[in-house]
């Protein structure tokens, strides 16, 4: 899209949409997000890129092929049940690490569900981002032909 | 722990695949040592559930009937053991069988996930989600269809996708009406809360719309035609692990929630499955008769060889339901028996037909009968392999094939259905002409001429023929050990009580709130 105004937003909206994709991601085990929603976040932030600067611009952006992504999440997500199977529990049980770093006053808790959350992300922003400039692609290459 | 392996092993496999997108070579290497690994995997299963009794487990330590329940029994164990060495022999195949191009759009990373997805559907506790690995198999296998995209996969395609569509549909409708009805979807559970429904006549109404989904799945007679249809549009590795799987699937799926879960009006369902076993079997045999093509034939003949394990089903059923409730009758045990021995003889031998039939296209470059010719002189070695697996097919005494109708029959008598018993027989015979009509043709008579170019690295091509064909002569020679194994397989699939045990302890004594 050849609009000034759109690109210059999209220059300060994609960072921010990032951000708050992981920060979606973030709370997701006690609270509404996680990582299917953050993911979606995540690939409308590059699909506002695609938009605005063509979707060869966005594969760049995203550096990594999405096929990679999400053969990389699926086994973030598939490996995160293994810890508590090798712990003789069942495969996907969730295993907590709880801790008080200084200056905390609260215990942080970290588990293996958040590793099956951070798959699912990449998993989704993988997907997603493929299936928004596989579109944009046959637009292209259609509009070539014709 | 030993249960989730089946699923993890492929499914994170193929996940790895898709992470070394481009690097075709390594995927398919790493595909042959997935899937040896799923052979040792369910050796020791099936080793285990042999020792033990029925393995459970409740992914993420939710216990049953509320978390997701997986569970091999002896038949859900050896099934997972066929799909591996289904997978493996397949994965080797490809390695010369499929093209760069193919290879390099993920033909690894699919195999892989519809073995994970067929796996699962053999060791899924719950209605719910058998459905989902049903899903995944139609996505995998729909992609492994279309791959390359020329114009007769694409009309295959539609059709496969069209009515597997349709039996998702009745099925995830079925699935919706049971939970309305009994609040649970977890089979174990499900099979003691319809058994207290006041009307039983409630239960098969719940029933009939998961057995059309199944049949479907199973290509049974009458919507079968989306098998033959475009089974022989996708490159010969892919038909051959089509051919010997998916089908299965819907067999099995049948068998389980026939004996463990909808065996409240068995006369009724035994049948209904007696008469599309009956009709899948003629409609199968004869389809093929009219074919021309290696491929087609054998499609046809998979259709009709579903009708023998719903045949053997339907006897089961028809058994029970004469003698009264509580222990199965010899005559069920016999028949299952015989369905579960000729379900393990027939994805060893269908899939190593549809393997040599795509070496007779890489060694000639057509599957067409009209254009091939003087095999036996060009290829001995391929001939033979053929010969004993066609006629190991066809049932020639003392092959396995033989061995799985023998027993089939002998229940059929014992029985009393003459009717169903006669049909088999003479689509036995059939079965043999349209063996010999592919041998004729193909293989002997005047070599064709070909101007194709000499295929390389013919190993992967024989070798997994040549395994395959050592498994099928295995379980000819050791026929009477298979049979003790489809015996106890059939006693405790036909007598539920160790499979409830398993997932719900403490739920059937009696007397016990269901």
């Amino acid at each position: 899209m050849n609009s000034v105004i759109f690109r210059s937003s999209t220059h300060v909206l994609l960072p921010f949409m990032l951000t708050l994709s992981v920060v979606v991601l973030l709370r997701g085990h006690n609270e509404p997000g996680g990582g299917f929603v953050g993911g979606l976040l995540a690939a409308s932030a590059f699909a506002l890129h695609a938009m605005a600067f063509g979707h060869r611009s966005a594969r760049e952006r995203l550096r990594v092929d999405p096929r990679v992504l999400i053969g990389v999440g699926l086994l973030i997500a598939s490996a995160s049940g293994l810890p508590a199977l090798v712990m003789g529990q069942e495969y996907l049980e969730g295993l907590w690490l709880s801790m008080t770093p200084p200056g905390f006053t609260e215990p942080l808790k970290i588990g293996t569900p958040l590793a099956f959350d951070i798959g699912v992300y990449l998993l989704v922003l993988g997907a997603a981002f493929l299936m928004i400039v596989s579109l944009e692609e046959y637009r292209h290459d259609a509009d070539a032909v014709g | 722990m030993l249960v989730t392996l089946p699923i993890l092993v492929p499914l994170v496999a193929s996940a790895a695949c898709l992470a070394l997108w481009g690097r075709a070579r390594v995927q398919q290497v790493f595909a042959v040592l997935t899937t040896v690994c799923m052979v040792g995997v369910a050796v020791a299963l099936l080793n285990r559930v042999w020792a033990d009794g029925p393995q459970t487990a409740a992914l993420g330590g939710w216990a049953a009937p509320f978390g997701i329940t997986l569970i091999a029994d002896l038949l859900g164990a050896v099934m997972v053991l066929l799909t591996a060495i289904v997978g493996l022999a397949v994965a080797v195949f490809s390695i010369g069988g499929t093209t760069p191009a193919r290879a390099a759009h993920g033909h690894a990373a699919l195999v892989l996930a519809m073995l994970g997805a067929i796996s699962g559907a053999f060791v899924s506790g719950d209605l719910f989600n058998i459905y989902v690995w049903f899903e995944l198999m139609l996505l995998s296998s729909f992609v492994l269809l279309t791959l390359g995209g020329e114009r007769a996969q694409l009309e295959g395609a539609i059709k496969y996708v069209t009515l597997n569509l349709l039996s998702s549909m009745v099925f995830l409708a079925g699935v919706g009406l049971v939970y309305a009805s009994t609040g649970t979807l977890n089979l174990a559970d499900l099979a003691l809360r319809l058994d207290a429904l006041d009307d039983p006549r409630r239960a098969t109404a719940l029933a009939a719309p998961l057995l059309v989904a199944f049949a479907i799945k199973a290509a049974a007679f009458p919507l079968f035609f989306w098998l033959p249809a475009s089974y022989h549009t996708p490159p010969p590795v892919v038909s051959a692990l089509f051919a010997g799987l998916l089908t299965k699937v819907g067999v099995y799926s049948l068998i389980r929630v026939t004996t463990l879960v909808f065996d409240q009006e068995r006369a009724l369902i035994a049948d209904a499955v007696l008469i599309t076993a009956g009709l899948t079997m003629l409609s199968g045999v004869l389809g093929a008769m009219s074919q021309n093509d290696v491929r087609r034939i054998l499609s046809f003949h998979i259709v009709s060889q579903i009708g023998y394990m719903l045949m053997g089903l339907g006897i089961a059923l028809h058994a029970t339901a004469r003698g009264d409730a509580g222990a199965p009758t010899e005559t069920a045990v016999l028949a299952l028996a015989g369905a579960v021995f000729y379900i393990i003889h027939h994805i060893v031998v269908k899939t190593n037909l549809f393997l040599i039939a795509g070496a007779i296209q890489a060694e000639r470059g057509t599957g067409d009968l009209d254009r091939l010719g003087g095999m036996v002189r060009t290829h001995p070695f391929l001939a033979g392999l053929f010969l004993f697996s066609a006629l190991s097919l066809a049932g020639i005494p003392v092959l396995s094939g033989f061995w799985a109708k023998v027993v089939l029959v002998r229940a059929g008598l014992e029985a009393g259905t003459y009717l169903i018993v006669g049909v088999s027989l003479a689509v036995s015979l059939l079965t043999l002409f349209s063996m010999m009509k592919i041998w004729t043709r193909a293989f002997w008579g005047e070599p064709a001429k070909t101007n194709v170019p000499p295929p390389g690295a013919a190993w992967t091509r024989l070798g997994p023929i040549v395994g395959l064909a050592s498994v099928t002569l295995a379980i000819a020679i050791g026929a009477p050990w298979v049979f003790d194994f489809a015996v106890r397989a059939a006693e405790t699939a036909l007598d539920p009580t160790a499979y409830i045990e398993a997932v719900l302890p403490g739920r059937m004594q009696p007397g016990g709130e269901p």
